[in-house]
């Protein structure tokens, strides 16, 4: 599938922010202060928006996305900005209650993080729901998914939270633990990836042409000489050209300089500046992954082609 | 709404008839003539004359090989279109209500005024029978020619798909199978005509109806010694049969 970088870039954006807001609304302990608190939450919400606003840039017309939010009966898609639109508006009233009125509202914050992790579901369920894509088309879509934008939230949260200990771990090593389980999580679904090709539902170029039944089917001649929307769209291939450095890079920009930096931070005690360093340092080892995500699905249309 | 009906009255397709289909692309370019200025905004094509054109259509036509173990390879044309599949995932997907299916005939459109132009339609469409279209940024499909079938303006005989109309082979067929008696269904149930990846579960309406099963050439070389025994060669007067006796006698 084609990689569109404002979808790579809204995935791995807001499933982040949502993430912190996750955690900000589970009542991860902030630095007291008006400023302190709306800085917080404009990174929460900001990153989130970000990634939203980045996705309408894929659109063929954007100006008509609000219609997006009318099925959400049938389409994931549509689920995805409803949730999105909702978690939004109530973590806006809870920070401004958070910042303005010092209170945090127990009840409000549960709700939003049930949507956030909703929201990030929903988003992950957009791809995974395609029977047409083998390699989404599974329940581990949506756990990389929720994994990614958890390690992430954990990150940013230990960077710039007050609190030293969670769940009686110094934050830096529940940071560490977080990224694991979710590159884990990764793991188990490109080997998932690497095995599956069209074995799920059996499809190969003579189911798709019903013609298999006489013999060995393969094409002869395409239907036009050059590219068209479908070959561009779902038969890319030069983006897997370079699989397996990506993967590389995915790996030691996602996973192993943010856990060497979670351990410096622990041992130095510079937590602030080594954990943001961490972060970013994930954050560009998921476009990485995203990009993967994209290049590598084969789509059953490429079974014509 | 992206909801699928429970059921249409009617259930209007093809039957595409691969044994006849000769290739010639005739049903790719009437569609294209048709719908650039029907339903819609026009099919557009981007650098048509330059060195990497590109377009929408809604219809083309792939050519495949096919190697049987017992016999010689043979190609097969192989025109693919919107199949209006009865469970279409390209509805359900669809975020914003401009993707349905009509309850009344089974076809499936696309309200251009209301698509984003997000292509999701066309990544759950097995087929690649959506294409997003380069200069409206709208998704296009095949509409069955809905402004033909219902209209009044053309002669009877002329309500038919562009691609069926055009055809010079005679190689489409349009009609309703939902009528077990409408000459799809028959002709579907004769030849045994099939459904396209029929494991993605889409159900599709528009049938496949397979290429005849063709002679062997080993086979066929013995039975034509047996071909035309009205003609079995016999010389006995004239000029042949001078010939004839000369010839034997040469041993």
């Amino acid at each position: 599938m084609h990689p569109a970088v404002s979808v790579i870039f809204f995935t791995v954006t807001s499933g982040v922010g949502l993430g912190l807001m996750f955690l900000l609304g589970l009542g991860w302990p902030m630095h007291e202060g008006m400023i302190p608190v709306l800085l917080s939450c404009i990174l929460a919400g900001g990153l989130t928006v970000a990634g939203l606003i980045s996705s309408t840039f894929h659109l063929g017309h954007p100006e008509r996305a609000w219609r997006a939010f009318s099925q959400w009966r049938s389409s994931w898609l549509s689920r995805e900005g409803v949730l999105a639109v909702v978690t939004l508006t109530l973590f806006g009233i809870y920070s401004l209650a958070w910042a303005f009125f010092d209170m945090r509202i127990e009840l409000l914050g549960y709700v939003i993080s049930i949507l956030a992790a909703l929201t990030v579901y929903a988003t992950a369920m957009i791809y995974a729901q395609l029977k047409t894509v083998p390699n989404w088309n599974s329940q581990l879509t949506p756990l990389c998914y929720l994994a990614f934008s958890l390690a992430g939230g954990v990150i940013l949260a230990s960077a710039i939270g007050s609190a030293e200990m969670m769940l009686s771990l110094p934050t830096p090593i529940l940071s560490a633990i977080a990224l694991v389980i979710a590159w884990l999580a990764k793991l188990i679904w490109w080997s998932r990836a690497g095995k599956i090709g069209f074995s799920a539902t059996g499809s190969d170029t003579g189911t798709a042409t019903g013609l298999g039944k006489i013999g060995k089917v393969k094409l002869f001649e395409k239907p036009h000489s050059g590219e068209n929307y479908l070959t561009k769209e779902m038969v890319h291939q030069i983006g897997r050209k370079h699989a397996n450095k990506l993967r590389l890079i995915a790996l030691v920009l996602g996973l192993a300089m943010p856990l060497v930096l979670c351990f410096l931070a622990l041992s130095t005690g510079a937590i602030v500046p080594l954990l943001i360093l961490g972060f970013i340092s994930m954050m560009a080892g998921l476009f990485a992954e995203r990009w993967l995500f994209f290049a590598e699905a084969k789509h059953a249309v490429s079974l014509f082609y | 709404m992206t909801l699928l009906p429970e059921t249409t009255q009617k259930k209007l397709g093809l039957v595409i008839d691969l044994d006849v289909c000769v290739g010639c692309h005739a049903c790719v370019v009437n569609c294209k003539e048709w719908n650039t200025g029907g339903y819609g905004a026009p099919l557009s094509d981007v650098e048509p004359y330059g060195d990497n054109p590109s377009g929408a259509w809604l219809n083309r036509i792939h050519t495949f090989e096919i190697t049987p173990a017992d016999a010689p390879a043979q190609i097969v044309h192989f025109p693919k279109s919107c199949l209006h599949c009865e469970d279409a995932p390209c509805v359900t997907v669809c975020p914003t209500g401009a993707s349905y299916k009509r309850s009344e005939d089974g076809i499936v459109l696309v309200e251009e005024d209301k698509c984003i132009g997000c292509g999701l339609c066309a990544w759950a469409c097995p087929y690649g029978a959506r294409e997003m279209d380069p200069v409206e940024n709208v998704m296009k499909k095949c509409t069955l020619c809905v402004d033909r079938i219902y209209n009044d303006n053309l002669l009877e005989i002329d309500r038919t798909p562009a691609c069926v109309k055009t055809c010079p082979a005679n190689a489409r067929h349009f009609g309703d199978f939902a009528d077990p008696n409408s000459a799809v269904s028959i002709m579907t149930l004769e030849r045994g005509g099939y459904d396209l990846m029929p494991e993605m579960d889409t159900k599709p309406v528009n049938k496949y109806l397979p290429p005849r099963p063709k002679a062997n050439p080993a086979t066929a070389a013995s039975e034509s010694k047996q071909l035309a025994p009205a003609f079995a060669p016999k010389a006995g007067e004239g000029l042949l049969g001078w010939i004839d006796r000369a010839l034997e006698k040469l041993g």
